[in-house]
């Protein structure tokens, strides 16, 4: 299925700078997968080092939280929309 | 149209009456001949108490919107003081108001915008052991601040009390907007149960704010604190907007009330307010410990060794749009970029390696000894330090 990935601002940076990535896959698993194969640094800010989606990184399908559909394996539609929103505390301070 | 003055509010338990003056009346005008808001609304917003914590870039348009409106009372939190960076977004302060406490400013602003107000300043940090004595007499708050502990510190306080949490962040031109904490609605943690680890916060490669994002962000949420007050609408409850600025896009999420959830759930388990500090993982102020693991020179001391004519190599790991604002004629590899372009480097030559604070560039040392550079020296405190101890006409940002 050919479905969009938004990226959220903090990780831009991490997915070649682009709002969005165009990519096949049958489900979120398999739609996060190749989001990180394809951009390898994205990994450590949604995935902790067990291999668990990060709890401060949440995936929606549409507009539904995959916690409350099948989760990572949540099956997705030709056309549909993943979203990546990770919490930010906003803000503007600088390091 | 007879004056409609001197109407008690809709009766509520141990509220005393409210009125409108006529001046008010006049004042509220335009809210009066509107009935979503009327009489009715305006002497709701006249009797509400609500809670800005933080008057920054959110707090600014939020403080003076309610103020405007006519909320009756308005409680303002905050320890910082203005400064110059500031006033690119924080819209209730004035460049004269540059080094004055952020709180005394804003009270001054709001009381001048509205003086049949009551504004109640409390110049301090937000702590677990104020925050529940402070949210105590107010109807509803609002979170502007600008960190997580912070951000959950608000949230379980609300959820103790039994209080709704107006909630809005921002991130570059990006922002979030929903109410938390409404009867049967979700809250903070259920959206978010944990922070991120600091060392996967932005830092400042990737900081800073479109001006107006606040702004916008920060009116949404007086939009949301007043239809709670007035009681019309449809409230952003188990709704999160996202904002995106740059493509001028809202989107709406679902936002479910977590079952499980440690602070609203059916068997909480956040029954009391913890330390957020550590709960976030961050301890104390200081930053990570790599910065001082790294081999170091004070910016005095390269001065001296450039002078002398040293064969120094200076490299700067900041982003190119930071090397446009000043730069030290170093070359520019971004600190992201340096694993792929490390090899542009002469591993025989002494470098010395700087960004703006020093931070990612203790990094990048770190990365370079790692790839077995031997001579790499971090640029203590970064051109920060540099314009402070060497040269004043590099400007800092």
């Amino acid at each position: 299925m050919a479905v969009k990935v938004i990226i959220p601002t903090p990780l831009r940076p991490y997915a070649g700078k682009q709002e969005s990535i165009e990519l096949q896959a049958g489900s979120v698993a398999e739609a996060l997968v190749a989001l990180t194969t394809r951009f390898s640094e994205l990994k450590k800010h949604l995935y902790s080092d067990d291999g668990r989606l990060r709890s401060f990184v949440n995936i929606y399908v549409n507009d539904e939280d995959i916690r409350y559909l099948q989760k990572e394996k949540t099956s997705l539609r030709e056309g549909d929309t993943v979203s990546i929103v990770p919490s930010i505390a906003g803000g503007s301070h600088i390091a | 149209m007879a004056t409609k003055t001197g109407i008690p509010t809709t009766p509520m338990a141990g509220t005393p009456a409210v009125t409108l003056s006529n001046e008010e009346v006049l004042r509220y005008s335009r809210h009066l001949i509107m009935p979503e808001v009327g009489m009715e609304g305006q002497l709701k917003l006249k009797a509400a108490k609500v809670l800005c914590i933080g008057t920054g870039g959110l707090g600014a348009p939020l403080g003076v919107y309610l103020a405007a409106a006519g909320v009756g009372r308005i409680g303002l939190v905050d320890f910082d003081t203005v400064d110059l960076t500031n006033l690119q977004r924080q819209i209730l302060f004035s460049t004269s108001d540059v080094g004055r406490p952020k709180i005394e400013a804003a009270a001054d602003r709001l009381r001048g915008l509205n003086p049949d107000i009551q504004i109640d300043t409390f110049e301090t940090r937000l702590t677990s052991e104020n925050a529940l004595e402070l949210f105590k007499d107010y109807d509803l708050i609002v979170d502007g601040t600008d960190n997580f502990p912070t951000r959950y510190l608000v949230n379980d306080t609300c959820i103790l009390l039994g209080k709704q949490n107006v909630y809005g962040s921002i991130f570059r031109f990006e922002g979030q907007v929903t109410v938390f904490g409404a009867p049967g609605g979700p809250c903070y943690r259920c959206l978010y149960p944990e922070p991120p680890p600091p060392g996967l916060v932005p830092s400042c490669a990737e900081g800073g704010v479109l001006g107006v994002l606040p702004g916008i962000v920060g009116s949404i949420q007086a939009a949301e604190t007043l239809k709670l007050i007035i009681g019309k609408g449809e409230p952003l409850i188990g709704r999160l907007l996202l904002f995106d600025a740059l493509a001028m896009r809202f989107r709406e999420l679902k936002l479910r009330k977590n079952p499980e959830c440690p602070a609203c759930g059916a068997h909480p388990t956040v029954t009391s307010l913890i330390d957020y500090a550590e709960f976030c993982g961050i301890r104390g102020e200081e930053a990570p410990a790599l910065q001082t693991t790294v081999p170091e020179i004070a910016p005095r001391e390269l001065k001296a060794r450039l002078d002398r004519g040293d064969d120094l190599f200076i490299l700067d790991v900041r982003e190119p749009h930071e090397y446009q604002i000043c730069n030290l004629g170093g070359y520019l590899i971004p600190l992201g970029d340096l694993s792929r372009r490390a090899s542009e480097l002469d591993r025989s030559r002494e470098i010395v390696a700087h960004c703006r604070s020093g931070k990612r560039s203790a990094e990048a040392v770190e990365f370079l000894h790692k790839a077995g550079f031997r001579k790499v020296l971090n640029l203590k405190g970064g051109i920060l330090a540099w314009s402070d101890e060497v040269d004043p006409s590099v400007p800092k940002y």
